[in-house]
């Protein structure tokens, strides 16, 4: 089946989850990035059980985060 | 390598976000075409702290989406230090995860010479880039 993913058209297996599309992927880190389905932002807990459709847009952002600490390096 | 291209009108947006939202720290999106920044999207800290910031996802997603239709990229991410120098923290580099793009950090250590740099951050190893600010 056909996913738009992050504005482009990808061919996955059917039937596919949120998780395994990321493990397809290679993300690397998984647990740090935020996952969009038909612009509705999903939790983590939800990756592995939402299920993805012919034509669904997903968008995949890693966190965008940081700050000063106390250890400036 | 091509300097980061900053507006004089977006370095003004980036100091009045700093400004007003110090001592917390203040965050955003530059977005734009080549190495030119085009517009600036201020971002939610969603951590509210002075040491430490994370950006809402909800919002990133919508502005990577109006960057895409306007056909433009995320060119930086970008927050600033209220108190410390403008540089990146080890907390900085470990959040440093999206792949091809800099970090634009301004420092308002000290308030009247506030100081912007563009970092490059790639697997911990952090390389600070040519910035430059057009038409102060």
């Amino acid at each position: 089946m056909k996913l738009i993913v992050n504005g482009t058209d990808v061919q996955v297996s059917d039937g596919i989850n949120v998780g395994q599309l990321l493990f397809k992927r290679k993300v690397r880190l998984p647990d740090m990035v935020s996952v969009e389905l038909n612009e509705t932002v999903l939790q983590r807990a939800e990756f592995e059980t939402t299920p993805l459709h012919e034509g669904d847009r997903v968008e995949l952002l890693y966190f965008m985060g940081g700050g000063c600490g106390t250890h400036a390096v | 390598m091509s300097a980061l291209v900053i507006p004089g009108s977006i370095y003004r947006e980036l100091l009045d976000q700093a400004r007003k939202q110090a001592p917390i720290e203040a965050c955003g999106i530059l977005g734009g075409q080549g190495d030119r920044v085009e517009v600036f999207h201020p971002m939610t800290n969603t951590d509210h702290s002075a040491d430490h910031f994370l950006m809402e996802p909800a919002e990133q997603f919508k502005v990577v989406r109006s960057l895409r239709a306007a056909g433009q990229r995320v060119l930086a991410i970008h927050h600033s230090h209220p108190a410390s120098p403008s540089r990146p923290s080890v907390e900085d580099i470990r959040l440093a995860l999206t792949p091809d793009v800099l970090y634009t950090i301004l420092s308002l250590q000290g308030p009247a010479n506030p100081v912007l740099k563009a970092f490059a951050i790639c697997e911990g190893i952090v390389t600070e880039h040519p910035l430059a600010i057009d038409d102060l």
